[in-house]
Parts: structure tokens; sequence; C-alpha cells
């Protein structure tokens, strides 16, 4: 059995702690922030984009486990992060981080950490932890970090018992934009950055920003669509009022029957107008659940960038980055929808199309960042569809 | 999408020869291509001229042919097998050309043979220089600046553009041979001179120099749907201007961000895309500029490597299996990733661990060659090492590399250098530069500053400052005495002989006094070890056991633990989180069990064929009910294959990491017992270590091996038998070597005891050399002493296989060498059946092999060397255990000697085993293949000390069709015609003069010099005399540089005739001029060029021969 047994007391030196909700107390050494945030503790198997991963905001109120033992290699920069808004509220890593190596890199990862706020706990048998996840299923628990190393266990033991975890939980509305906004960012290149948007008369995305990654907006820019980003509980009438040719529905943190409570009426309804519609991720699941389907919260998730999709329609595999727990039950799917995509690591549910509509998502993140580009597709086939 | 039904049988082609550039990974490919195709139920022909390979075994094939891989044999194995297909990417660069040969010249097209994997246009597109830079700018991929260049004039022009220092690369050679960095105008000139010789197509590839940046390479596979994955990602830790293969590497990638990486694997694909593989796995090698992260892609393999063999090892993906599959039709979501066995082939695998890789060199053996790492490949060998972390894995790569080395050991010679040596030092692209990095450190250098001399990532470099930090305060204040501290550093990758030596110097007040008293005991040794915490590795082993430090074993699972592996794939860590205790994954089941302790890193002297027997008893004693336990850190090999054994742990070879694998595997069920006697010399080396652990090591007993190794053990033996050796002494002074040398006469043969591969082995004829081989000698092997042997001059050498069970002896095979006694046997050529022997010296050889066996109590297999002069068998040397001539002789008499032996080891009769029976009625030759043309200046002659990487299998009917099928094997083309040029000392000239005539009557002209040429017109034979080099020019030499020259036989006597030759065998070998050394040899190639057509030469598959 994957497990680092309890240590019940304290060791010297130890000034970071996981402690989760079934009593298990992991010691490791702390970086970043200080104090202690509770979460859903996942794993995440990607080798690199560690910053990208943190600042996604679909990990809110998770504690990202890496299994590659060392992470902060290349250090951070301004440039690979997802959003400004709080994405994964710690990470656990095996190794101590070191100094940086990476002509890109400003700032140290665990400077960076500090002033993100985020807790990191180093020094953890990370294998053992993910064996245990992947077992037992994603634990809830508290990070914590102190210098000095004072810790009040039950505290934080009580803290994570009583947090009652992502089920039910509406963290969308948490991580949203406030407001509408015109996105301006294009495209990445090396030794160039990222681009700007043309101002030239191009299609119109509405985007419904549940907690979405940066990359997605640039990869519709680069598609070739004029985006605007909107407020996750943002009304049909003002989506209407923003004429758009297609609607987006961005990826995001929690339960999806918990967002869905606002999210599906106004999908339902850009549906009946026969609005183009695409979602990822939370989006993907908006769009199920709008359709009839239902969702469920996975064992362990699906977490890295090594994941293999089928498309159904002609067999092509996709190399994909994923990060959910939880997913559309394809056993619950309608006449009405058709699956277009699957996982072949478990045949769970990765895309579907609405049959007579222009409306279709995707589980995973063809907007890659981190991960592999192959999806890239998807958003030059959405733009296509747009008036 | 299922398999294609339109082909029913496949060829395969394998790598030939062990080479420098292709080694053991390709006989790992073609076993794994072999047996998925199998699996899909189609024929499968296979042609490898190496019998050392696994792939060659006759079960594996449906038909196998041990002949050359040129593509005029091959074309006759296609005309005779008439395939379906051809599948090309599995025997290296040796296969790809055959392939290409095959397909310009219409034999494919003939025979309607379709390729699989890489069709003719793509490999043309990768190999071709000029198609492939054009087709990377039509995908938008930088190349570097070069050009092309057909004539020393058109190199020139290139320069302007490019600029010094230039990196020439010749087209379609293996690993870059003849290739070069050109500092300097004349440089250039030589490099580019050399480049367009060794380029069949008289070509070169001038390059703008990316020294100094940073080199990626990345594994990709695709399927005939265009899915591509990619496996693993490798960066290299040497930067550009050393050849990948020559450089330490680690996986996966460490120092990319996300959008970097993402680049070159989008890169990765463009590449194979626009060159067109259609199916299969690819490598594609990238330099990336460390300030601005620009992107060159340097070249592309479109086949299966040694990288690829590494990235399957580091992963758990196997590659080329994998890829037999999509060359059939298969799609990767197909396949199923036997690690889980529960996902598809369709992912690309992730890893928890840091995986190191250094190559082994073997330039001592190559004496006057520049010992400088380039872009032309040099090394011999590799080790692979998987930790938790960089410092562990590298750490333990170091260690398991077996060149004496316990971790970043001191470099003496430059302990107290100044800064400008160091530097200096440093500067040079060096085997050793790593650890001289660890030494700038120790001598106050900064990252910064090693970092500004070598271009090494800083990233490595910090890592390797904190180990000698860590280092350092061991060093200053003695082990740690509390669990926490000493698991920390061994989770660094510390081993305990370092860590031994560090704390004992923690308490060397005065000069050394710690180190000579440590080894001793008593009241000192106990303050030492008070203080010091250990002072040898057993006591740091026993403070370990006793704070309960060990480490754990983790699985190589492909996915860093999302799924559940099921095969027990494993590797060590001490892991050390910060607290608490790490898990162990290892789950030792509750079977009978035998462990086999593999060869370590391939060296001259120890390569594939000690992996084959390895395998060979992993298979057997898996047959026989047992679980087999494989212990090894050569990713190049078979025997590392998760596929091969029940358990793999890839470890590497000392008695710490030995020791803890045995003590989890005896926790549970019953370790019946350890083989050492397969793997070489390496894990008899552990013999002593496990014998007094208490771990019961299977078949003939570890002193018996010592008694045959001890000269004075031996002797009494071979007495009691009254058997007969060469008159022998053995000396542990200059003057004692003198005396002995004297007592016996010159000719001597002397050497170091205990040695494999015959290093620094010599023959000499007066004290004078012998004074000067004390010297060297002493400076090789340390304080052993000097063994002294009557040098049997023109003797026939021999090699005896044999197998006992302790009852009974079976002799397997009998070999006649071709060269005489006194050349290294495993450089030799040799002949089962022997060709010239008479039946009671065969007789008489099978009886004295027959009373040793059982004298030394052997179980399982025993080799004996004799010599054979006037009618008279010497004893030479025995070894108890398995040697370098065993895959040969089981593959020649059509018995699997090494099965058989391991089930004789784990308890089993003969009598209840297959007969063996090597009388054969065909007859197959071994030949040694050598490196010497990427070792410049040094000497291409054979003498006692080994220098050949392989050796090939000719077989045929008759002693001279199968010697010549050698010679084409090994990459020489006799000659029909032309001039011979004949040199021989005086006691070969009466052997010289049937073969010159022979050769004569065949319509060769003949060129001697003064004596030979004399003794020649004196026995009739027309002859032309031509000057020496000493002799002044038009000389010998300038005829061999002009072309005049079609074959050499060169026999030479003593020190200053050998040197006085060296330029005649350089200018040979630079001319591809095939040359003999020897006077047997010399009439044995005489005897194949007047007898045989090689264009009249059949092929017979190994089933044929057997049945």
């Amino acid at each position: 059995m994957a497990q680092s047994a309890p240590t019940p007391a304290q060791p010297k030196g130890a000034t970071g702690v996981l402690v989760l909700a079934d009593g298990t107390v992991i010691w490791g050494k702390g970086f970043g922030a200080t104090g202690s945030a509770v979460g859903e503790v996942c794993f995440n198997t990607a080798m690199t984009g560690y910053q990208e991963v943190l600042t996604d905001p679909s990990y809110a109120a998770q504690i990202v486990t890496f299994t590659f033992p060392h992470i902060g290699n290349v250090g951070t920069n301004p440039q690979d992060i997802e959003s400004q808004v709080e994405g994964a509220v710690g990470c656990i890593v095996r190794e101590q981080v070191t100094p940086h190596s990476s002509f890109r890199a400003e700032t140290e990862f665990v400077d960076w950490m500090k002033a993100q706020g985020k807790i990191g706990l180093a020094g953890v048998d990370t294998r053992a932890l993910t064996r245990r996840i992947r077992v037992r299923g994603a634990p809830n628990a508290v990070i914590a970090h102190d210098p000095k190393g004072q810790f009040d266990i039950p505290a934080l033991l009580k803290r994570a018992q009583d947090w009652p975890g992502l089920e039910g939980m509406d963290l969308a509305r948490r991580v949203s934009r406030e407001k509408h906004e015109g996105w301006e960012g294009g495209p990445w290149r090396l030794g160039q950055g990222y681009g700007r948007a043309p101002r030239d008369e191009r299609p119109h995305v509405v985007a419904i920003d549940y907690g979405s990654k940066d990359n997605i907006f640039r990869n519709l820019v680069r598609a070739g669509a004029r985006v605007t980003v909107v407020p996750a509980q943002t009304s049909l009438d003002e989506i209407l009022a923003l004429r758009p040719d297609g609607v987006f529905l961005s990826n995001g943190p929690g339960d999806p029957a918990a967002t869905g409570e606002y999210a599906v009426p106004t999908i339902r309804a850009l549906l009946e107008r026969d609005i183009p519609i695409f979602g990822i991720c939370l989006g993907h699941q908006m769009l199920g659940l709008a359709a009839g389907a239902k969702t469920a919260k996975m064992h362990q998730g699906h977490r890295g960038a090594n994941h293999p999709v089928k498309r159904l329609e002609d067999g092509v595999v996709e190399i994909t980055s994923m990060n959910h727990g939880f997913a559309v039950d394809n056993s619950s799917l309608p006449d009405t929808v058709e699956e277009t995509h699957v996982s072949l690591f478990d045949g769970s549910n990765c895309g579907i199309a609405i049959k007579g509509k222009k409306a279709f998502g995707v589980q995973y993140h063809p907007e890659a960042s981190p991960g592999p580009h192959d999806s890239f597709y998807l958003f030059e086939k959405f733009v296509g569809m747009l008036g | 999408m299922p398999k294609r039904t339109d082909i029913s049988s496949i060829l395969v082609i394998g790598a030939g020869p062990i080479i420098i550039g292709q080694a053991c990974e390709f006989d790992y490919s073609g076993t794994q291509a072999i047996k998925a195709l199998k699996e899909e139920g189609y024929r499968v022909i296979l042609v490898n001229s190496n019998p050392a390979t696994i792939m060659t075994d006759p079960e594996f094939a449906d038909a196998t042919y041990v002949e050359p891989i040129t593509p005029e044999v091959v074309a006759r194995i296609i005309a005779k097998e008439r395939p379906d297909a051809l599948l090309p990417t599995m025997g290296g660069q040796t296969a790809l050309n055959c392939a290409l040969a095959l397909y310009n010249d219409g034999t494919l097209d003939r025979y309607g043979v379709t390729m699989i994997g890489a069709n003719a246009d793509a490999i043309d597109k990768a190999e071709n220089r000029q198609r492939f830079r054009e087709a990377m700018d039509r995908i938008g991929l930088e190349s570097a600046r070069s050009g092309l260049a057909h004539s020393v004039e058109e190199a020139f022009e290139v320069l302007e553009r490019t600029g010094l220092p230039a990196i020439i690369r010749p087209s379609f050679t293996l690993g870059g041979t003849g290739g070069g960095v050109a500092y300097n105008r004349a440089e250039f000139e030589s490099i580019v001179r050399a480049g367009l010789d060794a380029s069949p197509t008289t070509e070169v590839l001038i390059e703008e120099s990316l020294l100094g940046w940073k080199e990626f390479e990345m594994e990709v596979v695709r399927d005939k749907h265009d899915n591509a994955i990619i496996i693993c990602s490798i960066e290299n830790v040497d930067p550009m201007g050393v050849h990948t293969g020559d450089s330490i590497t680690v996986a996966p990638a460490l120092t990319l961000t996300d959008k970097e990486y993402q680049i070159m694997r989008d890169a990765s694909i463009a590449v194979l895309r626009e060159i067109g593989v259609e199916t299969g796995g690819s490598n594609v090698q990238f330099a990336v500029n460390p300030r601005d992260g620009r992107l060159i892609v340097i070249e592309m393999n479109p086949r299966v490597s040694r990288s690829s063999a590494l990235a399957s090892k580091a992963t758990g993906f196997p590659i080329a299996r994998v890829a037999a599959k999509l060359a059939v039709g298969y799609t990767l979501d197909e396949i199923t990733n036997e690690i889980t066995g529960a996902t598809p082939a369709s992912f690309e695998p992730t890893i928890d661990y840091v995986v190191t890789k250094i190559p082994r060199f073997a330039f001592e053996k190559f004496k006057g060659t520049d010992p400088h790492l380039t872009t032309a490949m040099k090394s011999v060998g590799e080790v692979m090492a998987i930790g938790r972390n960089f410092k562990e894995s590298l750490q333990k790569a170091l260690r398991g590399l077996e060149t004496g080395l316990d971790g970043f050991n001191r470099v003496l010679e430059l302990e107290g250098a100044g800064r400008d040596e160091i530097t200096a030092a440093l500067s040079q692209q060096t085997p050793d530069r790593l650890l001289k990095v660890a030494q700038a450190f120790r001598e106050g250098f900064s990252v910064d500053e090693v970092h500004a001399i070598t271009h090494y990532d800083k990233w490595f470099l910090r890592h390797i400052d904190e180990i000698v930090r860590e280092e350092a305060e061991v060093a200053r204040n003695g082990l740690p005495n509390d669990a926490e501290g000493l698991r920390r550093l061994k989770a660094m990758g510390f081993s305990d002989k370092r860590l031994a030596t560090l704390a004992v110097r923690s308490v060397g007040v005065a000069g050394g006094l710690a180190e000579t008293q440590a080894s001793r005991s008593g009241l000192l040794h106990d303050t030492l070890r008070a203080m010091a915490g250990a002072t040898s590795e057993e006591e740091v082993r026993a403070l370990r056991h006793r704070l309960g430090v060990l480490p754990v074993f983790k699985r190589i699972d492909s996915c860093a633990a999302e799924f559940e592996a099921i095969t027990p794939y494993m590797y060590s860590t001490y892991e050390a989180p910060s607290f608490g205790e790490p898990e162990d994954e290892a789950d030792p089941s509750d079977r009978r069990k035998i462990v086999i302790l593999g060869g370590g890193p391939n060296r001259i002297g120890q390569g594939i064929e000690f992996d084959y027997c390895c395998v060979h008893a992993c298979f057997a004693l898996s047959e026989a009910g047992y679980e087999t336990i494989m212990v090894n850190c050569n990713p190049e090999t078979v025997s590392t294959d998760y596929d091969t054994s029940d358990r793999l742990y890839f470890e590497p070879l000392t008695a710490e990491d030995v020791l803890e694998i045995l003590r989890v595997e005896q926790q549970k069920g019953e370790l019946v017992g350890v083989i050492v006697q397969f793997g070489g010399q390496t894990p008899l080396k552990l013999a002593a270590a496990l014998e007094s652990a208490g771990i019961p090591i299977l078949g003939t007993s570890p002193d018996a091996i010592d008694l045959a190794e001890d000269r004075e053990r031996f002797a009494k033996l071979v007495n009691r038998l009254e058997l007969h050796q060469p008159q022998n002494g053995i000396a542990r002074s200059r003057d004692e070597a003198a005396a002995v040398a004297a007592r016996i006469g010159y000719p001597v043969l002397l050497r170091p005891s205990y040695v494999l591969g015959g290093r620094a082995m010599e023959i000499v004829d007066s004290e004078a050399q012998l004074d000067s081989y004390i010297a060297t000698a002493v400076n090789v092997s340390g304080d052993s002493p000097v063994l002294i042997d009557q040098y049997l001059r023109d003797a026939i050498e021999c090699d005896v296989d044999a197998l006992c069970d302790g009852e009974r002896v079976v002799v397997a095979g009998v070999m006649q060498h071709i060269e005489e006694a006194g050349i290294h046997s495993g450089d030799s050529a040799a002949t089962l059946p022997p060709y010239s022997l008479p039946d009671e010296i065969i007789a008489e050889m099978e009886r004295q092999a027959e009373a040793l066996a059982l004298a030394l109590g052997v179980r399982g297999l025993m080799n004996v060397q004799f010599a054979v002069k006037d009618g008279k068998v010497y004893l030479i040397e025995v070894n108890p255990r398995a040697s370098r001539t065993v895959p040969f002789v089981a593959k020649a008499i059509g018995v699997p000697v090494a099965k058989i032996a391991a089930r004789v080891m784990a308890g089993e009769k003969l009598a209840d085993l297959p007969p063996i029976d090597w009388r054969i009625d065909y007859m197959t030759v071994k030949e040694a293949v050598f490196p010497f043309s990427r070792f410049p200046g040094s000497d291409p002659v054979l003498t006692p000390e080994m220098k050949s990487t392989g050796e090939v299998m000719g077989i045929d009917l008759d002693f001279p069709t199968a010697y010549i099928k050698s010679q084409l094997a090994e990459g020489t083309v006799l000659p029909e015609g032309g001039t011979l040029f004949v040199s021989v000392k005086d006691s070969d000239k009466p052997l010289i003069v049937a073969p010159v005539k022979e050769l004569i009557e065949k319509g060769f002209t003949v060129v001697a010099t003064g004596g030979t040429a004399q003794y020649l017109t004196e026995a009739g034979l027309p002859v032309e005399r031509v000057n020496k080099v000493a002799e002044g020019r038009r000389h010998i030499v300038d005829k061999i540089v002009d072309g005049e020259i079609a074959l050499i036989f060169n026999t030479t006597e003593g020190w200053q005739s050998h040197k006085d030759s060296q330029s005649i065998r350089a200018s040979a070998l630079e001319k591809k001029v095939p040359y003999y050394t020897t006077a047997a040899a010399s009439a044995a190639v005489a005897r194949a060029i007047t007898s045989v057509r090689v264009s009249e030469l059949e092929v017979r598959s190994l089933q044929d021969y057997y049945s």
C-alpha cells in the first residue's frame, strides 16, 4: 500500500507539513508563503510547466503534488503565467528547490511562490503520495509552512476535516473576472513574447470566464477571433448585447454541478438561439450539463501533459494536457449528444458535440501551456464556424 | 486498424559486428522487433553477421542468415527467400545503407520487396545533408550555417560563410567517422581531407560552430495515422562539440521551460513528417543557444538508435517493439503499454526520476591517438543510472562505469594546481572532464568560472558543487551518526566506499596516517572509527544498517505512478524524504529465485558476448521454473530489457548495490543462488563480497576461478595433472623480472595479473624492452606483480570450450586460431572445427580440458586456451567461467551451450540436458573487428593486448569460403587481382612462398621489400623490389597512398621493425587496403582469394545448417 508512515511527533527541523483529513501527517521543509491553506491534494505528472500549472485557476482550492522530483529548475518569468487570479494554493515537491538556470527566468521559484501567496512543501516522497492518491483517491488536506516550525497539528487536522471538499463547491464564481474585458493578447513567440490581438474586423467570441487560462484567449486570437471575456454569472441578455458570433465556455475549478446551477440555463438559451459554442474543461462539462448529461467526480482525476485522447471521427490520437477531477459521465449522454473524444487511459469522456448545433466541447486543454500543441485545430474549427 | 495482410514474410537486417557507434543496442532493438513480428504471425527472415547476438539465436527468426551484410549477399538472400517486405530500421546505419543500396540497384523492385518502417526516399532525405537542410528550410526550422563540399577547394569557399571554428561532418558515415572541429585553416584542411576520404560519396558538410550551445535529443514515434508521440527528451550535459554518443546525458531534459520544450516537441514531429518517416521511431537532435533559446536542428535518424535504446530503458517504453508493430500497420492506440498492461502505447511516458548516461572509453588501448572528444564518436560502451534526483543518478552512474571511481574521486594531477593549469585542463574535452570540474570546485573555482570555461549548464554545475561541499563536510567532521544525516548523504548518491574514504580523511591529522591505519585493526583503528564514523566500505554499511538507512526500490512504470506497474523493473534510491520513512515497492515474491549479475558497460574485452550468456541464463532458468532476477546497468543490452528476466534491477554492479538487492530479495521466497560466471570480470569481482555476506554462488566456486587465475596455485595443479605450460615465472620487481626472463629465454610475454582483454600485455625480445614495459605496466596496473611467460613464437593457438557438471565433461567446441599464439585470442580469427589440426592433437586437447574441468570442480562452463607447437600441446590458460567464445560456439554448432550451462549451475546433470556435439560438417570462421580508424595515430597491429570491439562469423561448407565470408562481413573486400605487397620477417619467409605463388597464378603482381623480394626471387617468383620507408622515396607508403596496392602481407618481428612498418599499416588503413599482419592469416587469405569467387557466394540459413 502506498503510504508514508504517519509521523506522530514533529521531527526537529520540519518547517512545513501536510495534514490529511484522515489524520496522516507528512512533514517536510516549507518554502514560499508562510501560513496554512486548505484544499484537495492532487498530482500532476507533467515534467515541465510548473509555473503555468500553479497559475491555472482550475487548480483553485487544490494542492498540487508534482511527480517530477526537480521543480524550479528554470525559475519563473512574467510570461509563463496563466491568470492573475488565484490558482493552486500550494504545491508539494520531492527535492529542495535549486536556483534556476534559464535565460528566461527573472525570479527564483521560491521567491515567486512567496510573492504569489502559495505554500510549498519540499522533501516529501511524492511518489508514495501519488500512489496513495491513485489507490485511495484525492484527499482533502491542509498545507502549512512556518520557518520556526510551529504547527498546531490538531487545529490543522480539524480544518482539513471541516473543509467540505470540492464536491458541491462553486469555485468558478470566486475566480472569475468581475468585469468585461476586451482581450488584447496574441500568441507567444520565442524572443518576442506575446503578440497583440489585431484590431481588424473578425468574428467576435464572447468568452465566459469560469476561471480561465489566458492561453485559451490567445489561441482564439491566433485562430482569427476577436475576444471579449465576461464574468461567470453574466446574464444571457448581457451576452447577447455583445452581439457574439460565438460563445466560448472556459475551464475553471470546482464541482461542475454547482457552477451549472447558474451557468446551464444561460447555455441552454444560447443553444436554443443556435449560437456556436465551444467549451473547454469545466466549460465542456457545462455544455454537457446543458445538453442533459451528468457529471461525476473522478477517483484520482487526470492531471498531466501526456494524456492520449482518441478523436472518434477518424481515430487520430491527440496527446493532451489535462487537469480535471470531474468528468462528463459518458453513460449519461442523451441522444442529442454525440461523444467525439475519449480518454485512451480509462475511456472517460473527453469531448462531445451537440447534434444539429454548432456546439462542442473538450474535457482537455487544447490551449496547452503547459503541454503539447496537438489540439490547436479545435480553435480553428470553432472560429471557422462563426458567421 | 488491423495489421497488414498483404505481406506475410519480412526481412530484417541486423547491424553486424559491434563497432564504435553500433553496439548491442541493435541486438536489443532487433530482438524486440523480431519477437513483435513473430507474435503477429509473420515469417521473419534475418540477416546479421554477428554470432554473439540474441537475435541470431535460431529460435527467434524463421530463417536466420549469419552472412555478410553487403548488398550483394543480402540480394542473394532475397532471391532465395523472396520476402514481401524489408524492415531496414532496426540495424543501425549498416542496415539503412544496405537497404538503400538494394533499393538503388533495383533489387527490391525486381523481387517485389516493399520497404516498411522507412522508405528509401525518407532514408535518403534524412541522410543526405543537402536534402535534409532543404527539408528543414521548408518547415521553417533553422539549420546551422553550412555548405557541402566535394573537394578541399569547395570546402574553403564554404568556410567563408561559416567562419572558424567550423565543424566538418562527412556524409553517410557512422557516428561521424572522419569528422571533427577545426580551429585554424591548417586543421580545417586536414579534417576536410580525412572527411572526404571517409565519406562513401566524397562529401563533407561544413557547419558554423555551435560550440558551447546546449544539445538535446528527442525520441519520437509516429504511426501511419500520423499520430506522433515523444518517448523521451534527453539533455546532453556536455555541450555541443562532443558527439552525443560520447556525451554525458540526462533524461528528461532538465533546463527547459515548457514553452521551449513544446517548441522542440513541435519541431521534432514536424521533422518526422517532412522527412517522411511513416511509421516507427526516430531521433532528432537539436542545439539550443543558452543565451536566447535559438533552436537549430542538427540531424535526425530515421530508425531506432543508441539513443532510442537509452530512451526505452529510461522510460520503460519499448520503442523497437512498438516500431515493429507500427511498421506492419498497427496504430499506437492499438498497442498495449506492457508496463501497465492497462493503457495503450499512444501516450508520452512521464518519469519521476532522473536518468544519467556516461560513456566509457578505451583510449588506453590505442597508444598514440589523441584522447580528446570531438564530433566523431570514440566511446566503446556506456553506463546508465537511475536516481530520484540528479546527484544520486550521476554518482550511481560514476560508480557503475567500473573505471575505478566510487563517485567524484579526486583528480590527483590537479590537486593543488595553479589556476591556469586547472583552467587549461577544464578547457579540454576529455573523458574525465566532469571529474576535473569537481576538482576545480575543490580548488576554489566558482560555478560561474567553471561555466565560463566549460559551458556546462550552471544547473548541473551547482549540483556537482554541492556534492563537493558535502564531501568536504564529511572529510572535515566524519560521518553523521544519525539516520537522518546519513540518509541525506546517501540520497545524494554517495557510495559507502566514497563515504569511507572521506570519513577517514577527517582524522588524517598527520598526512596519510589515518589512511594507512584505516585498514588495520586494534586500538588505533577503533579510535579512528570512533572519530570518523567508519573507516571502510564494510563499516559504513554496518553503520548504515544499524541506523536503518537502507535504499528503497521504486518502479519504472512509464507514467510516474499514475497507473499501477505490473512489470517489476526497478531502481534503488535512498529517497530521503525530509522526515518519515520512504516507501519501498520491491515486493519480492515467495518463489525460488536465481539472481544473474550482468557485465556492466561494454568495454573492449567484455561486451555483448557476456550479455548473451546472461540472457541465456535468464531464459534457461526461467524454463526450469526459477524466478530470474537480472542486475545490470548497461542500457544497450538485451539483458536489461524488462522482458528478459522476471525481475530487473537497473543498478550499478558494485558490492554495495548488489548486496542491497539481495537483502530485499531474501526477505521472501528462497534465493537459490547468484550467477557470477556469465557476466565477465565484473560480477566475478563481486564474488568475494557475496561469499562473505553468506550469499550462495551457483556453479563453479569462486575459489576454483581464483585458483585458475592464481599463477602459483594453478602451476601446482598443472603439475599434478602432468600437463605442460610454457615456462613462466612471476616477478615483483624489475630485477626479478629480468632474472625470470633470462631463465626462460627471450622472447617472453609480459602481463599484469588479473586482467581481461589482455590489457597491458606485451611480447618483448630483449631486456631493454622489458625495462620499458615495466615502467608502463606498473603505471597501468598499480602494484600487482608482473607475470612472465615463455612466448611460443609461431605456435598455433586453440580455444576449447567445455561444460562440466562435476562428474561429466562435454566439449562444446574446439577452435583453431588463424593468427599464431601471442595475438590476443579475442583479436584472432578462429575456425570451428579446426581447419588444419590433426585429430590426435584435437583429442589431446579434449583430454586435457576434461582433466582440468574435473580437477577444478567446474560446474558450468570452462574455456581453455592451448598452444600447439611442433606437435606438442601447451596449456596457456584456463577460465572456468563463460568466455567470449561461448556465443560463437553455440551458433556454430547449433546448441544453446550457455543455457545448458546455466541449468547445470542450478544443479542439473548434463545427461539430462540436450546433447552437445561440436563435430559439424560445415566450417565456421570467427573474425574480429577493429576500431583503428577511430583512433588516428595508433598502430593498427595485433598484439597480446585485445583491441577488437566485436566479431563476425563466416559460415559455409569449406574453409576458404567461410573465411572469405568472414572477411566480407568484417568489411574487407578482398581483391580478385592487382598488386600484392609482401614484407615479412625472416621466420615467415618460407611460409609465405606458397601463398604468394598462388596469388601470382591467379594474376596478381607482387612487390616486396629487399629481403623478402630476394627470398621470393630465389624461390623463382617474379617480384619487383620496393623501398622501405627508411630507404628513401618513392617508397611503399607512396604506392599505397596512390592506390597502387590491392593487398598487403606484412609481418614483423620485434619492436624496431614494428615501428618501421607502422606507417604502412596506417596508410593501408586509411586507404582501406586489406592487410594481414601474420603469415597464417596471409596464407588463409590467399587460399580464399584463389578458390572462391565472391560473386558466386551462396547463402544458407542457420536452420539449414543445423538440420
